[in-house]
């Protein structure tokens, strides 16, 4: 059986891989789109879980919502990149600074 | 079924902007769809104020004086940068008719935000509202600016919203409910997942809000986004995000509120002082107005740390008074146009007593406003927020907000020396534009009379501290 707590360490983990992913990654903003990714998910494992071991059905409707929203932000995400992309001709996150002061 | 009736300003913001969707294929004129735009907000204000007070679904949506103060404050944000949008021409290439159906879009989201009981709903809420906002900051797609804001925009927004995820799973693993209100029955309070849950949620909202640690977007997005959508961004999302803020942590955690007020304390603190300093070099006016409003929100963040009726009274003055100082501001930035260009830089600004007298006075009294000098609204505001505080025992916070508003004051007071004493310009378009003196006039009388007549605004923001008190 497994327990409560190593769904959240498992969470924890790809939570903190990808936050760390969105901070260290400086080559593509692609991959930050994956980072993205990544954090939602693992939140729909904590959900999940709580879920599971709370016997309440609230949290995995919880975590459709999220699923849904993650697809959203995904599509608007490539969709602002591909616009910069064709403004910009790379998308190079060290090459974004045209903004600083 | 009958609940659905109280939603009603909602659905029929929504069902305005779908209708407005389908005929923007069809109608060349963007105006007309702007004036619809318009109207359909201001019928929705209407609707609001004669709402009764309920919660509806299962408690998971709540009308009450607070959230219909809110509601009418974010309309009026809607409404004016919808306004300041007829001001823009076609070649700034933002003349498109998603222009107010996107702004109708997000600000659904605002409203839902504030009257929101439920994680769920608040979720919901605020990725509808941040959905709009990452596409309105990329509108103008020919400019790497604003496409680079957009994409800025998008990836610390995102990330906010993880965060705020994170934070919501926890709370809901560690009370086994959903709603704010069963939230404060079920917590037991040595709980440390819900602690890191209050942390996650609150560093969420602080991005939202663009509190101190989180602040990194909004200076690059406030100058990279077209003016009237900076505006946007900075009259409504931050109001609805302050009062979800509001709610979310004194209805579900208004009994441990020793647990997050120290995390408010810090955030207001770091906020107010970062702003006063990192503004001073600033070159660019809607870079300024970023910092200004990261500051404004430090001091807003004073009121709802107190936790005391004062403290939300407060608050809502505060952010009452912001949001019209805002309108006045960025009206005045896009009056700043010669031959369909815009200028953005603060050294513009010069000569502008002798092209346009009036105006000059008006913006200089908007930065004295924004500084916090009597007897203008701007110092009441200040005021009121730091009264709550002392009586709230928080000396310290009081003293150290009394301190960045006087370093702060060097840096809108720059602009008014720009303004009276620097080398003449040639004269820009100036107010003339009709769209923008309906903004302009209005809203800068309204700072200047305030100290005569404050008695309404203060009886409102009463009422709204009653809903939770």
């Amino acid at each position: 059986m497994i327990e409560l707590n190593q769904f959240l360490i498992v969470s924890a983990l790809l939570f903190t891989i990808g936050v760390i992913g969105i901070f260290l990654n400086r080559k593509n903003v692609i991959i930050i789109l994956m980072s993205i990714e990544i954090i939602l998910l693992s939140v729909n494992i904590n959900l999940v879980a709580f879920s599971y071991f709370l016997a309440d059905l609230t949290g995995q409707i919880f975590s459709l919502f999220v699923l849904t929203v993650a697809a959203a932000e995904a599509a608007i995400g490539l969709a602002i990149l591909v616009i910069y992309n064709r403004n910009a001709g790379n998308i190079e996150i060290e090459k974004i600074s045209a903004l600083k002061g | 079924m009958n609940s659905l009736y109280f939603l009603l300003p909602e659905i029929f913001i929504f069902i305005m902007s779908v209708i407005l969707l389908m005929t923007g294929l069809f109608v060349k004129k963007i105006k007309i769809i702007n004036y619809i735009a318009i109207l359909s907000i201001v019928i929705a204000v209407v609707i609001i104020l004669n709402q009764s007070f309920q919660s509806i679904l299962q408690n998971s949506f709540i009308i009450d004086e607070f959230s219909k103060i809110f509601k009418v404050m974010i309309l009026i944000g809607s409404a004016a940068s919808l306004v300041m949008f007829f001001s823009s021409k076609e070649d700034q290439h933002i003349n498109l008719y998603e222009f107010p159906i996107l702004i109708l879009f997000s600000t659904i989201g605002m409203m839902v935000m504030v009257s929101s009981n439920d994680l769920l709903l608040m979720f919901i809420g605020l990725e509808l509202q941040s959905l709009g906002l990452y596409v309105l900051a990329a509108l103008n797609r020919n400019s790497l600016l604003s496409s680079e804001a957009g994409i800025k925009y998008f990836i610390l927004g995102a990330l906010s919203s993880g965060l705020l995820l994170f934070g919501i799973s926890y709370i809901y693993g560690f009370t086994g409910n959903t709603n704010f209100n069963l939230i404060a029955v079920n917590y037991s309070e040595d709980s440390l997942g819900l602690i890191i849950g209050i942390v996650f949620v609150c560093s969420g909202l602080a991005f939202k809000v663009s509190a101190v640690p989180f602040h990194m977007w909004t200076p690059d997005v406030y100058q990279g986004a077209p003016t009237p959508i900076t505006g946007f961004f900075a009259l409504a999302p931050k109001i609805a995000a302050m009062g979800l803020l509001v709610r979310f942590l004194l209805n579900s955690f208004g009994e441990i509120y020793i647990d997050w007020q120290q995390i408010l304390i810090f955030i207001s603190i770091a906020s107010m002082l970062f702003a006063a300093v990192a503004a001073i070099a600033q070159t660019n006016i809607k870079r300024l107005m970023a910092y200004s409003s990261i500051g404004h929100i430090g001091y807003a963040l004073i009121g709802v740390a107190c936790v005391s009726p004062e403290g939300i009274k407060s608050l809502t003055v505060y952010l009452m008074i912001y949001l019209i100082m805002n309108i006045s501001v960025f009206a005045f930035i896009l009056t700043m146009k010669r031959n369909d260009e815009y200028f953005e830089q603060i050294s513009d600004m010069s000569g502008l007593y002798k092209n346009h007298p009036l105006s000059a006075i008006m913006i200089s009294l908007m930065m004295f406003s924004l500084a916090g000098i009597p007897p203008l609204a701007g110092f009441f505001g200040k005021f009121y927020i730091f009264m709550a505080a002392v009586e709230s025992n928080m000396f310290v916070l009081a003293i150290i907000g009394i301190i960045a508003s006087v370093i702060g004051a060097f840096y809108y007071l720059r602009i008014v020396k720009v303004i009276y004493f620097d080398e003449p310009q040639t004269s820009y378009d100036g107010v003339s534009i009709k769209s923008l003196a309906v903004l302009f006039y209005p809203t800068s009388l309204l700072v200047v009379i305030f100290c005569f007549y404050p008695l309404p605004l203060l009886k409102i923001a009463e009422t709204a501290s009653n809903s939770f008190f």
